[in-house]
């Protein structure tokens, strides 16, 4: 389905930091353009040109695998230089600030910088004082629109829209990302959307989010389209928000169990990496409702649009627009 | 003589010695000679006060001056000549510097630069626990001796109870010097950066719950019950601290409070940006609490008006938000905020808000300051309440331009600022 007309729509944005203030069309527009991109990833050479001659900088302060394998890809795909700039230690601690980094490459002759960081925000500081397009790989618990929208990617994938879908997001909601871009894309393109976690997990004044929340997994699994089941963080569980694992799973995992009084056509998703047997267990993760892995797959095409519309911005805008 | 000073014609405001007419004002060796019309001066320096507004020199009982530690951000000299500026006469530093000042000789070490610097009275608090740690009480005596003008570890709370309750009980000997509290529980304030709410689960930043205040300053007015130690809450930012406030009073507590200009006119909303010039502690706040505290100015709840200055470099403010420090740098437009926040709503009268910026805060830090009483140090500020102007951060003699009002027009500019007789700072 495309609500989106290419024909009059014109991608402004030069940066990607996230999916709060982006319309429900500019977001069907990244989607439909991931749709274009697709399929360069199944034929026998995978490669377009778009992005020749652009450099495409991973810069991440943070451990991930498949964000930047997948965002390298993307820009392999696109035929952009890649550089990795992997950082373990917060900019602070290292003695260099985050932008006297950031101005670093940008002297080098960047382009695109793709960031993660462990501060809500960073993404933010760095598009207003570079002039290279800045794309959020995941700032502290503020945005991952990447991972949101490859996720409305694959419903939209599986089930034709997202209108009017039930879909309940389960886990550590206060220290995701990943749950606040979901939230923003999915009830912007019309879905139902449940919070579901212990009041431990919740952030402050989540009641005023557009969603519903609920506290039992048991009393809306049998009403739900699709399940995003989060990673439970314990880098971010200092505060120990529940008293054992066991009693987490026991409330919340996905077990085979619980599958059964789900739709028999439920969608399962994670975003990874999955802590197996906490919130789901191995035989769901691995059933025939999971799209786990067709998430994973999904992200290159969408990573593939973002960088891509946001060069092409940079290009058309120049500094006008950001 | 060099400390004589005539000022005619302007509108004098005197709240303690409920002065408001067009008078002149007499110094003379440095020292109020008296309000009236019917000077004889022969002789005398002269200024001409006509259409402006003549007060006792303003007081600013919170502003961080960094030194000794932190000159790169300011110092005892850049904060004065900052002060003077701004229209204050006096202005009270705060002890968290680099070593606190938790002894007398820093106390008298803050005194000497301050004479140096020759622009406002500084003042300074001591520290109430060694090294600011909570732990130890410091020696509030001799500190007070040196001339400490109260005890806060400002910048931390005092977190333990029986702390507090011994530092309360301790100081009550001393009679009336005042025990301030940045009111701050810490295992509730986290690691928060924000206001907790709304605002910050959609920024994806920590919060810092309003309870965190709300709960300290509950806590230590019970202990003051029991010890009847002059306590004063620190820039208090919350509806609910508020309502612990007034109901202290009306008990009759010897309870005092300030607010600052940033929690009368910025809300948590500011951050929307990661605008790090809008992180400051207390975080700020709702429309709803702005109400509160301006309803509390109104009735006459709130003691006085400070700045709590706090001035941090360009590129200390350049980092992430969870990274760069707290604080504004206001000292220098404070006044025309109070008149943003205050007057041109209606929300109190002149009078009502230099005795909040004159005689209230000395009486809190028990000076003899703050009013045109035959005597007292000749300390003045002529302002011109109508003549607009924007903020320019590049203009500040402070070192630092962490200040988010940059760029504000604003309304009320300091003319003169006259201390003990001797013209400090004028805008010409």
């Amino acid at each position: 389905m495309k609500t989106a007309d290419k024909t009059n729509f014109q991608w402004t944005h030069k940066h990607l930091l996230g999916l709060k203030d982006l319309s429900a069309q500019e977001i069907e527009f990244i989607l439909d353009t991931a749709k274009g991109f697709e399929q360069i990833s199944t034929r026998s050479i995978k490669k377009a040109p778009p992005l020749r001659g652009k450099v495409v900088v991973n810069l991440f302060f943070e451990d991930s695998t498949r964000t930047r394998t997948s965002f390298s890809l993307a820009a392999n795909r696109l035929s952009a230089d890649v550089v990795e700039f992997t950082m373990k230690t917060s900019s602070v601690s290292k003695g260099e600030t985050l932008l006297d980094t950031a101005r670093n490459l940008e002297a080098m002759g960047i382009d695109i910088v793709v960031i993660r960081h462990n501060a809500g925000g960073a993404p933010k500081l760095l598009s207003r004082s570079i002039s290279a397009c800045v794309v959020n790989a995941g700032d502290g618990y503020n945005e991952h629109p990447t991972q949101a929208l490859l996720d409305c990617y694959t419903i939209r994938k599986q089930l034709g829209t997202l209108k009017g879908k039930k879909i309940a997001i389960v886990g550590d909601i206060a220290h995701s990302r990943v749950a606040r871009s979901n939230i923003w894309a999915m009830t912007k393109l019309g879905a139902e959307v449940t919070l579901v976690g212990p009041p431990t997990l919740m952030p402050s004044a989540v009641d005023k989010l557009p969603v519903k929340i609920s506290y039992s997994l048991d009393d809306i699994i049998g009403e739900l389209d699709a399940i995003n089941m989060l990673r439970i963080q314990f880098e971010r569980m200092a505060n120990n928000p529940f008293p054992s694992v066991r009693e987490y799973s026991h409330y919340f995992g996905l077990t085979v169990d619980r599958m059964k009084k789900a739709r028999p056509d439920m969608l399962v998703m994670h975003p990874g990496p999955i802590n197996r047997g906490l919130e789901m267990e191995s035989e769901v993760a691995d059933g025939p409702n999971s799209v786990i892995l067709d998430q994973v797959t999904n992200g290159i095409a969408v990573r593939m649009a973002v960088l891509y519309l946001v060069s092409q911005a940079n290009q058309i805008v120049g500094q006008v627009k950001s | 003589m060099a400390n004589d000073l005539l000022i005619k014609n302007g509108r004098v405001i005197d709240p303690l010695n409920n002065v408001n007419k067009v008078a002149d004002v007499l110094i003379r060796n440095g020292v109020f000679a008296g309000v009236g019309d019917k000077f004889n001066a022969n002789g005398v320096k002269v200024i001409d006060a006509t259409g402006k507004f003549v007060t006792p020199g303003l007081i600013d009982i919170h502003v961080h001056f960094r030194e000794p530690g932190d000159e790169e951000e300011e110092t005892i000299a850049s904060g004065s000549a900052a002060a003077v500026r701004g229209g204050f006469t006096s202005v009270v530093a705060m002890p968290n510097t680099d070593p606190p000042i938790d002894n007398a000789t820093s106390v008298e070490y803050v005194h000497r630069m301050a004479r140096q610097a020759r622009k406002t009275h500084v003042y300074t608090m001591g520290a109430i626990t060694k090294n600011r740690a909570g732990e130890q009480l410091s020696e509030m005596g001799l500190m007070r001796q040196a001339g400490a003008v109260g005890f806060t570890d400002d910048g931390s709370c005092v977190q333990n109870a029986a702390v507090m309750s011994r530092a309360l009980k301790y100081a009550s000997m001393f009679g009336d010097v005042v025990v301030s509290q940045h009111c701050e529980e810490a295992s509730l304030a986290g690691k928060g950066v924000m206001n907790s709410g709304y605002q910050s689960t959609i920024l994806g930043l920590p919060g810092l719950d309003r309870l965190a205040e709300e709960m300290i300053i509950w806590r230590d007015i019970q202990l003051v019950k029991k010890t009847a130690t002059p306590y004063h809450v620190q820039h208090v930012s919350t509806a609910g601290g508020i309502k612990i406030i007034r109901e202290a009073k009306q008990q009759g507590l010897p309870v005092t409070c300030e607010v600052t200009p940033h929690h009368l006119l910025l809300t948590e909303q500011c951050v929307c940006d990661y605008d790090t010039n809008y992180k400051v502690n207390p975080p700020l706040r709702t429309e709803d609490d702005i109400n509160a505290l301006k309803q509390a100015v109104r009735d006459g709840i709130v003691d006085a008006l400070a700045s709590d200055h706090a001035p941090h470099l360009q590129s200390e403010k350049e980092l992430e938000f969870l990274a760069a420090p707290f604080g504004i740098a206001s000292l220098e437009c404070a006044f025309a905020l109070y008149i943003k926040a205050l007057i041109t709503p209606g929300v109190i009268d002149w009078p009502q808000l230099i005795a909040m910026m004159t005689c209230r805060p000395a009486g809190i830090i028990h000076i003899n300051k703050g009013s045109m009483t035959a005597g007292v140090q000749g300390d003045v500020t002529i302002f011109d309440p109508n003549v607009e102007y924007i903020v320019d951060a590049a203009q500040f003699k402070s070192k630092s331009r962490n200040c988010p009002y940059n760029g504000w027009k604003v309304k009320g500019k300091i003319e003169y600022t006259i201390v003990q007789g001797e013209v400090r700072y004028s805008s010409e």
